[in-house]
């Protein structure tokens, strides 16, 4: 008898269950397709749009959006960890640029059409385009643009005979800290900002790191490190670790950021966030006005005194899943989050420059960021980091090799990168 | 009244029912497979099935973004490893923080454990509680912890301990190998102290009371009953805490990963395969210093046992 009964209850409970996933099994889910949007964190800028562009789509679609680590290289991992898999969920990415070709050669990139490329790259910054494209093709569609520039503390700057209305070389700006004995907070640390900072150096004397990327063959792959422009590099590097202060080798964005605005440091090379912080600051009451309004910005200085300089490029690109169930879609939704209207928006609420030239020359904006015409100068010269689908061990390469910065031998270290960057390409040596 | 035939140094709880065995210790033993068995196969599959996964792919060039061209190498792989000294600086580190935080955490959680024992019935619960919390705070928090302590923005070590020669606002302690390995194995011991502690604590409750009321009757020393009863008789118990802990030691990564992220060489082997196949993709080296890194945690287990002359079944008390 209570055997019986224990098996009506087993039954009964098996069916219950049977039920259950049938439920759950049945059909498809009612609605307009859910894009997901894999996005870099922000200050919920990209949330905003992907809300605006669901209800513009008169529901053709909804875009939901999920956060990918803080670190642009975590980033990367995840996504490329999840595209290896040909995961399918993904159908919009946030990408840093350095990473596109990467992307690209591994075909995890959905080919962008060609009305989509057209209208996405009109009127858009130099330094944009050639960072969302790869080997002369568009393959992602630029979304907002960033750019280096050199801050400066107006009061300690005066009297010094430095004239920041013009062009500036990092000599000069040395020779001016040394004088005043303060400190250039520049990124020393050993992350992917020394790359940055090294890049900009080189370009900006007329070099390059990767003068051929080679994306079939590692073993091709040509670097400019032994040039007298990647010499001079290395010699602002190790002159700028002298007056950089005492945490110099672990500075990153952040911490130069809060050393330029507590006033220890009077130069900064540093992403415009820097204005947004220091403004919301002033709101929170934790940092007087007189802070912001000494604030000076110029263009990123120069390596050689007249050629111009490279200032580093940053941002992001929207790039489409290959394996996204809904790529039309996809396109559509990025076309509607890198308009005009959403630039302009996503750069007035979160800080974060345009893409497309014709924000930086509007009203409301120049009201915000009285420094957004340096800002455009500054995005059409600047210039990407080396493109190649192997820039991850071009990276860290040169951030073992040229950290800290105020041990190295500025003749011997480019050859000594370039020859480690080979052997671990050719995958003869660790990283 | 169970009838046990089997002899003495035999039972390992694993080996059949020897001849002669009662039919009771036969069904026991078979009860014990199993048991035991669903959770034996379990563990096959979460952890033989990886391990021998990364030994092959460790036999190729395999990049997760160029799937297509994945080809055989051999041992080439283990030939790049071991000739570079990247291996060996991480390997030296890892050895160098294990052997500071384990023989650090022995003695200071041997301190503690006697502290616990030798407690006030009424706060015993109140002090092992207090000593366990920073075991209950998750590794990579208590990195975050320790490296804003000493970080300098944010850090308070500099104003705090600036009395000290050598200490001052602009000390850099992620600045260098030296001074980053010391807040790294700070870290550590103050995280896993607890650990140790409590393993040994289990040993020091085990050595009987009788030994040692009579040692003291005849007229041993505290030190004398330390070294000549407590000891020896909590040699097994030692073993154990000294294997978990050197083990867990030697596969450091949290705090490495968020203080210095391998910076000024403070990288370990952990570090290293995490860096070779998460970040670079490159699948085939990565698991190859992780089969490396495997095969050591392997030597150092044998290394202990072969050791320490300790055999396990002693401590569960069946011999």
């Amino acid at each position: 008898m209570r055997r019986t009964r224990w098996r009506r209850t087993l039954a009964a409970g098996a069916a219950t269950v049977a039920l259950a996933l049938l439920a759950g099994c049945g059909g498809a889910p009612a609605g307009p397709p859910v894009l997901n949007w894999y996005i870099n964190p922000d200050d919920g800028g990209q949330a905003e749009i992907a809300q605006r562009c669901s209800a513009a789509s008169n529901g053709q679609y909804q875009i939901a959006v999920s956060v990918l680590p803080r670190q642009s290289a975590e980033q990367r991992q995840q996504l490329i960890r999840r595209l290896a898999a040909n995961d399918s969920s993904i159908d919009i990415m946030s990408i840093d640029p350095p990473y596109i070709p990467e992307f690209a050669e591994a075909k995890f990139l959905a080919p962008v059409p060609e009305d989509v490329a057209q209208r996405t790259t009109a009127g858009i910054v130099n330094s944009a385009k050639e960072g969302a494209s790869w080997n002369g093709e568009l393959v992602t569609v630029p979304f907002w643009a960033n750019t280096q520039l050199l801050w400066y503390r107006k009061s300690q700057v005066a009297g010094t005979g430095l004239d920041l209305s013009k062009p500036v070389t990092w000599d000069q700006v040395v020779a001016t800290a040394q004088a005043k004995n303060s400190i250039i907070a520049a990124q020393g640390i050993r992350a992917e900002s020394l790359t940055v900072w090294l890049n900009a150096l080189v370009e900006g004397g007329g070099g390059q790191i990767v003068t051929n990327a080679s994306p079939q063959d590692p073993d091709g792959v040509q670097l400019g490190l032994d040039s007298p422009a990647a010499t001079k590099a290395a010699e602002i590097m190790k002159a700028v670790s002298a007056v950089g202060g005492p945490g110099f080798s672990t500075n990153s964005e952040d911490e130069n950021s809060n050393a330029f605005q507590s006033g220890d440091a009077m130069f900064q090379v540093n992403w415009p966030f820097v204005w947004g912080k220091v403004n919301s600051a002033v709101e929170e009451g934790t940092v007087p006005q007189s802070t912001p309004d000494d604030f000076g910005w110029a263009l990123y200085p120069q390596t050689e005194a007249g050629r111009p300089s490279a200032p580093p490029y940053g941002g992001i690109n929207l790039g489409v899943g290959a394996f996204s169930k809904h790529t039309d879609l996809a396109y559509q939704a990025t076309e509607c989050i890198t308009s005009t209207e959403n630039q302009k928006q996503y750069f007035l609420t979160n800080g974060n420059p345009a893409a497309r030239i014709s924000v930086f020359t509007d009203p409301d904006v120049v009201k915000k960021f009285p420094m957004a015409p340096v800002i455009a100068q500054s995005l059409q010269q600047a210039k990407p980091r080396p493109q190649t689908a192997y820039y991850s061990e071009v990276s860290e390469s040169i951030q073992r090799t040229y950290h800290p910065t105020a041990g190295i031998d500025p003749p011997t270290v480019g050859p000594a990168t370039a020859a480690l960057i080979k052997a671990v390409l050719a995958k003869e040596e660790l990283l | 009244m169970t009838t046990t035939t089997e002899r003495p140094g035999t039972g390992t709880g694993a080996s059949p029912a020897p001849r002669g065995a009662s039919d009771r210790s036969r069904a026991e033993q078979k009860l014990g497979w199993y048991l035991a068995g669903p959770a034996f196969a379990v563990m096959l599959l979460v952890t033989a099935y990886p391990i021998i996964q990364a030994v092959y792919y460790s036999l190729f060039d395999y990049r997760l973004t160029d799937p297509d061209n994945i080809s055989f190498v051999g041992l080439k792989n283990y030939a790049v490893i071991l000739t570079d000294s990247i291996w060996w600086t991480s390997f030296g580190v890892t050895v160098f923080i294990t052997v500071v935080t384990v023989a650090v955490e022995l003695v200071l959680g041997f301190l503690l454990a006697l502290v616990m024992m030798n407690a006030l019935r009424a706060i015993r619960p109140v002090l092992r509680a207090a000593i366990l919390i920073p075991y209950a705070v998750i590794t990579v928090v208590s990195a975050f912890a320790w490296q804003y302590a000493f970080s300098l923005d944010s850090g308070f070590v500099n104003s705090w301990f600036g009395w000290l020669p050598g200490i001052s606002a602009e000390t850099d302690w992620f600045g260098s190998t030296g001074s980053s390995l010391f807040v790294i194995c700070l870290a550590e011991i103050w995280k896993t102290t607890p650990f140790i502690s409590l393993l040994l604590l289990a040993g020091l409750a085990q050595v009987p009371d009788v030994l040692q009321e009579a040692a003291r009757v005849d007229g041993a020393t505290w030190w004398q009953r330390m070294w000549k009863v407590t000891l020896p008789n909590m040699k097994a118990a030692i073993m154990v805490a000294l294997l978990f802990r050197t083990l867990d030691a030697f596969r450091v990564f949290d705090s490495v990963f968020v203080m210095t992220a391998g910076a000024n060489s403070t990288e370990t082997v952990s570090f290293l395969a995490y860096r070779q196949t998460i970040a670079r993709v490159e699948i085939g080296l990565g698991s190859a210093v992780s089969v490396l890194l495997f095969l050591s945690v392997v030597i150092i287990c044998i290394g202990f046992i072969k050791g320490f002359k300790v055999d396990l079944s002693q401590a569960r008390g069946e011999k």
